[in-house]
């Protein structure tokens, strides 16, 4: 440690800077291959092929986003994953729901069981689950369907919904309850009118959460769907990348960018969440 | 449903009441998870291909497997894949996490840009690297040319020598924002009062992070890393698009291995015998990560 006081103050500037330095060499690794697929989703074609690496476009165009918009199979796809999102995040919602009341409210042995179950299933890898799941949805007549994927990505959702729900029902007081059960209200009275109004900021991010899950998932979505009518948008990108991959790398940047946006949405509403509080409480515990 | 809530219900009519209301859930996760799960794992030990009978073959897959060049050419390049990848994305992350936790000015900027590849699907992580290391368009050849440290452009992933390193670059890009995120939470839960009170001792950064961050964050890194390695080693989507486990069966990821047995050859029986080995690997990892934790726990 130097005494001079000046040679001190250099000395952190000089630290100060190093960290910030290092922290934008981060940020140029991370975001690159954004900036570059946003910048060449907005080049025209000649650009693309011109061989000269340039960031910000010589011509900007939206040439590529119209093309996308008018492929029929891909805009087919958007639609498909449109669906199975929205049906899966109402569904896993309205069925977690009374299961996570049941598993704050009512201490039993079950308890342990279904928690267990919910921890467990993580180690599997879906290849294992993949084939009898295939067998099981074809003799359901439920493969190459997109209510089969819905039921598939609702189940495949519960875990995180049931954890995020059950965490917010403890911080409602039991005698709200107790009052609305004296007034004669039933048990699905109380879940639907009393709890889940009380409980929409965990259900909005479980929706999110939900949808974000079944609009990014790839694997289940390629082995469970045959038809290319009912290829949901994951899907529809690889096939997108085949044999004449190479000649469309303008459409398919727009493409990945249109794809890219409901996570991006999501990420900034939920910034508050995943920076402060909930996280901390969650490694602490 | 038409019961209410109260304590005073005897417990027998308390487990019939719970049951009824997780049923909407029990029935669905039995039919899509439990059931498929426990037959996979038995299929593992049948000699099962696709439109043919089931037959018990007891431990045949796994002899045959011993003997597989490419199950254990595979699993060699897995843990490759998984052990650089993990390695390293816990490296830089925790660096990441140090610096965001400095107290810099614009931190909260930083931490939100930083958490970008994550927000993306992961086809797309995949889409955007292949044009990255495309050969005639890809940014990567381009800038290596126009600075003159490569004469012609490099085909990354179709070559012997940058397929592996490639995929990984791509891989802890992915992953590094989770890591980062979970150790940046870890961090703050640390009282500053410990490294004032250090400080009076004279200790520096170094030994700060020594002796204070590095023990307080050791439940906290052995959670993460035992997530990673259950994710990263069963990796699909990212690889799958980029090379589909080439050139040659190079980065044939263990998952990828199993998908081709399964969907391009038949093979159903032999792809689940590879699904259950990965369970079997991935629990002996688990138990060190709980064993870990447990450790820490009983310290306290």
């Amino acid at each position: 440690m130097t005494s001079i006081p000046s040679g001190k103050f250099l000395k952190k500037w000089l630290l100060t800077s190093g960290m910030h330095l290092i922290i934008l060499a981060y940020l140029v690794y991370l975001l690159f291959p954004l900036l570059w697929m946003i910048s060449t989703s907005f080049k025209t074609t000649p650009e693309i092929y011109s061989g000269i690496p340039s960031f910000i476009p010589r011509i900007f165009t939206g040439e590529h986003y119209l093309t996308v918009l008018q492929e029929d199979r891909l805009l087919k796809s958007i639609l498909n994953s449109l669906y199975v999102g929205c049906i899966t995040s109402v569904i896993v919602v309205l069925i977690s729901l009374p299961a996570a009341y049941a598993l704050t409210r009512y201490k039993t042995s079950i308890n342990k069981a279904v928690m267990g179950w919910i921890l467990t299933s993580q180690i599997f890898p879906a290849i294992l689950i993949m084939i009898p799941l295939y067998l099981i949805l074809r003799s359901l007549h439920l493969t190459d369907s997109l209510a089969g994927l819905v039921l598939v990505y609702v189940v495949w959702d519960i875990p995180f919904v049931l954890w995020m729900l059950q965490g917010y029902i403890k911080e409602i007081p039991v005698e709200l309850e107790e009052a609305a059960a004296i007034d004669g209200a039933n048990q699905g009275q109380i879940i639907y009118k009393i709890i889940m109004p009380l409980l929409l900021p965990a259900i909005g991010a479980s929706v999110m959460f939900a949808f974000i899950t079944s609009w990014n998932e790839f694997f289940f979505a390629l082995v469970l769907l045959k038809s290319p009518d009912l290829s949901t948008l994951p899907v529809e990108l690889a096939r997108f990348t085949g044999i004449e991959g190479a000649a469309r790398t303008g459409p398919l940047a727009a493409a990945s960018f249109m794809a890219t946006i409901p996570s991006i949405i999501l990420f900034a509403v939920l910034r508050k969440w995943f920076t402060k509080g909930t996280l901390q409480g969650a490694v602490k515990g | 449903m038409s019961s209410t809530p109260t304590s005073t219900l005897p417990p027998k009519n308390r487990n019939l009441e719970q049951l009824q209301l997780l049923l909407p859930i029990l029935v669905p996760v039995m039919l899509i998870s439990l059931v498929p799960l426990i037959r996979g794992i038995y299929i593992g030990f049948t000699n099962y291909e696709l439109g043919g009978q089931i037959e018990f073959s007891g431990l045949e897959n796994y002899r045959i497997m011993l003997h597989d060049r490419f199950f254990w050419r595979s699993m060699g390049v897995g843990f490759l894949w998984t052990t650089i990848v993990t390695a390293l994305q816990i490296g830089l992350g925790m660096i990441l996490a140090l610096l965001l936790n400095q107290g810099l000015r614009f931190t909260s900027v930083y931490t939100v840009l930083m958490l970008v590849p994550w927000a993306m699907p992961p086809i797309v992580r995949g889409l955007i690297w292949r044009q990255i290391y495309s050969p005639d368009t890809g940014a990567l050849n381009l800038i290596l040319i126009q600075w003159g440290m490569i004469q012609a452009p490099i085909n990354w992933l179709t070559s012997f020598e940058w397929a592996i390193p490639a995929i990984i670059v791509a891989g802890v890009w992915g992953e590094i924002p989770k890591a980062a995120l979970f150790f940046l939470a870890g961090l703050k839960t640390i009282p500053e009062s410990l490294y004032e009170a250090a400080e009076l001792d004279g200790a520096n950064g170094f030994r700060k992070f020594r002796h204070i961050t590095l023990p307080l964050m050791k439940p906290i890194m052995a959670a993460v890393v035992s997530l990673s390695f259950m994710w990263n080693f069963n990796a699909f989507g990212l690889v799958w698009i980029l090379t589909q486990g080439g050139p040659g069966g190079l980065t044939r990821l263990p998952m990828l291995a199993a998908y081709e047995e399964a969907f391009r050859y038949g093979y159903v029986g032999y792809a689940a015998a590879i699904g259950n080995v990965m369970v079997l690997i991935i629990s002996l990892f688990l138990f060190f990560y709980l064993r870990v934790q447990l450790r820490e726990r009983l310290e306290d």
